[in-house]
């Protein structure tokens, strides 16, 4: 299990390796550079020089990724030439949010989706079936940030359920640990702050949901009708087994394979695809951040966001394995 | 009044927009404590169903009917609840399926499948619900059961995760025990051992066995008494020893007719019944078999059969039975009943002393059996 563990983690090596020599020969090929952003139209091509001798980028290609290498063996991702602040201080600022939004967002979806879809299964025709068939092909349709808007008109802005937008109430004044603000909150026992943290998450947390939820719901109740006909489903009806003990023994755990490859693959793009959510409720996570990094040809900043996506996809996916493993014995690792 | 009493079983699947499937057209069969009797029949003819539908195991869903009754030990397990019938299961009544590997759950480990059983019916928990476990896996005969308990399915072979299944099946000691082609999915030399295995288990505790199999070797060796079944219903009804030496009807004759003898001769080849399960009239337009049938004559055709109770004490549904030398017909048939009555509605070895089991027929004589 744990050589398992090491292997995994030294196959991050030349996955990272090759994808930033990848990102590194495209995002210099991209036209126009920081300069053109930094200086709009007005800029002379003396100024443009200036700033791309100032950045580094006149330098030859080699040069400079060699210079990128030997500053990500320090896990230095260098400097935004958007905000002038180190790329790891940007993101260990915003990456928190974002991961607060993920964990939500997948809480709802496999809180709801799992029983929902096992439910839809045992119900198969009945109206219960249909409704959240039909009710995830609707979720799947419709764009996360129309469905963003329509949330925050209704429950933020007439009923004023939830708040519109933002972390966290500034009034409240929370100390700040690990900028994970709920985790904060709970640290210090600020238990207000951790409440209102976890209040602004409700909406787009339930936006983001939409699409992972009704993902989870399909394959759950494919995977349940497909487990409730095998023959060991039968074996422990026929021993008497209590429904109860028949659902969460023998067909819950068989049906759950399928539905923990989709849990992972749907954070990690969760992940990396809350921009539009985030601009909607103007939550300060990673993502809103990104997309102005990509006007601004924010080179640092992108680099560094694509590596550590890069990243939190192996970990996440090494969960999934792992979690295959405590689910299935006949896949389980050595 | 025998364990298991069934009676004019029916079993039909009805979709929409397709014709209503019979699955089973009125079986009836009887068990006494420590008897074995078999149900035998090509795939297709109803065999399993008719298990399933005793066990209340068939797959619900919308257009099944069940029909009939199947009274064991007094109560109908047709018009059970699904609570009282889900205690009764595991612990009265058990039932072994036919493929080992996919009837064992693959992600839990042999030891929690067999003390759910001890749980769920006779309360053991812990350490003493495991013991008993590995007592039961040492009883039928699988070797270092501690070690077994804790390996998942697929580490065991195919005789070993049947021999687990026996298992739990026996664990709480049920009174009838229904194993439906325990065998087929086993290699020859496995599969008696297990056949060996159920027979012993069967004369330890006086359990009442219903052997479902398409193997006439199986019947021979186990069943007391057996049932044909065809297209749905009881064709023919006989102890061992008359059936196999002088089946009545045709499809009987065919079944037996189609199995390889090492006494045939080198050419002769070997005979098969002509055509497929598929090919069947519909009971109520004639018999089943008659498109099958190489003793087909026009009677066949046009009403279903009627039950014929034989001057042995068997009985066949045919109107033109492979006969018996040197017996009349007349004085081969005590009786006939209407298609509403079925061969098991008479105990094959019915006491003198006994009600007529069919209004219109008298009690049966015993069988002149010398084993």
């Amino acid at each position: 299990m744990f050589r398992f563990i090491i292997r995994r983690l030294l196959q991050l090596i030349p996955t990272l390796f090759g994808l930033s020599v990848l990102l590194f020969i495209w995002l210099h090929r991209l036209p126009g550079g920081p300069e053109t952003a930094i200086l709009g139209e007005r800029g002379t091509p003396e100024t443009r020089a200036a700033i791309r001798r100032n950045l580094g980028l006149d330098e030859p290609i080699l040069v400079q990724y060699a210079r990128f290498l030997r500053r990500m063996i320090r896990l230095d991702l260098g400097t935004s030439t958007g905000t002038k602040r180190a790329v790891t201080t940007e993101f260990v600022e915003r990456f928190p949010g974002t991961v607060e939004l993920t964990v939500m967002a997948m809480i709802l979806a496999v809180g709801i989706g799992i029983p929902l879809g096992y439910l839809a299964a045992r119900r198969r025709g009945r109206f219960l079936d249909h409704a959240s068939v039909g009710g995830s092909l609707i979720g799947i349709c419709i764009p996360v940030f129309f469905l963003a808007y329509v949330l925050k008109a209704i429950f933020a802005e007439n009923l004023g359920w939830f708040p519109s937008s933002g972390r966290q109430d500034p009034t409240i004044g929370a100390t700040r640990v690990t900028n994970f603000f709920v985790l904060d909150g709970l640290m210090t026992r600020e238990w207000d702050a951790a409440a209102d943290a976890l209040w602004h998450l409700v909406l787009p947390g339930v936006a983001l949901a939409s699409i992972p939820l009704a993902i989870i719901v399909r394959i759950t109740r494919a995977s349940v009708l497909e487990v409730l006909n095998e023959d060991f489903v039968r074996t422990a009806e026929a021993k008497g087994l209590t429904e109860r003990t028949v659902r969460r023994r023998h067909v819950l755990r068989n049906a759950m394979l399928p539905v923990a490859t989709s849990i992972g693959l749907q954070t990690g793009l969760l992940l990396s695809g809350a921009v539009l959510t985030e601009t909607v409720f103007a939550f300060s996570g990673i993502g809103a951040f990104v997309a102005e990094s990509i006007s601004q040809r924010d080179y640092p900043v992108l680099m560094g966001f694509i590596m550590i996506i890069a990243v939190v996809y192996v970990l996440v996916n090494l969960l999934v394995d792992l979690s295959y493993s405590v689910i299935d014995p006949r896949v389980r690792v050595r | 009044m025998a364990l298991l009493e069934v009676d004019d079983l029916s079993v039909t699947f009805a979709r929409r927009g397709q014709r209503t499937v019979h699955a089973v057209d009125g079986v009836s069969f009887s068990v006494d404590a420590g008897e074995v009797v078999g149900l035998v029949g090509e795939s297709g003819c109803g065999k399993s169903v008719t298990s399933l539908a005793i066990m209340g195991l068939l797959p619900k869903q919308p257009g099944l009917r069940v029909g009939g009754k199947a009274v064991f030990d007094g109560t109908d397990l047709l018009q059970l609840d699904d609570r009282s019938r889900r205690d009764i299961r595991g612990r009265d009544v058990a039932m072994i399926f036919q493929d080992p590997l996919s009837s064992l759950n693959p992600v839990i480990p042999i030891g929690l499948q067999v003390t759910e059983v001890l749980a769920r019916h006779r309360g053991m928990r812990g350490e003493a619900a495991t013991r008993e476990a590995a007592d039961l896996l040492d009883r039928v005969g699988i070797p270092d059961p501690r070690r077994r308990l804790k390996e998942y399915p697929h580490q065991l072979s195919g005789g070993m995760r049947q021999r687990a299944l026996i298992a739990m099946a026996v664990a709480c000691q049920p009174r009838l025990l229904i194993a439906d082609e325990p065998t087929t999915a086993l290699d020859v030399t496995i599969q008696a051992q297990i056949l060996e295995l159920l027979k012993d288990l069967v004369r330890d505790s006086g359990t009442a066995l219903v052997m479902i199999t398409h193997d006439l070797g199986v019947v021979a060796g186990m069943c007391e008494t057996i049932n044909v079944l065809y297209a749905g219903r009881v064709v023919e009804t006989a102890t061992r020893r008359p059936l196999f030496r002088q089946p009545r009807h045709p499809y009987t004759e065919g079944l037996l007719g189609s199995v390889p003898r090492l006494d045939a001769g080198r050419g002769e080849r070997l005979n098969p019944i002509p055509g497929s399960v598929r090919d069947v009239l519909p009971w109520p337009d004639g018999c089943a078999f008659a498109p099958r049938c190489t003793r087909r004559v026009d009677a066949c055709v046009g009403e279903p059969p009627e039950l014929v109770l034989t001057h042995d004490a068997r009985s066949y549904r045919c109107v033109n039975p492979v006969p018996v030398p040197g017996l009349t017909p007349e004085a081969d048939t005590r009786a006939t009943a209407p298609t509403t009555a079925e061969p098991g509605a008479v105990p094959a070895q019915a006491e003198p002393a006994d009600p007529p089991a069919v209004p219109g027929f008298g009690p049966a004589p015993r069988e002149e059996e010398t084993p």
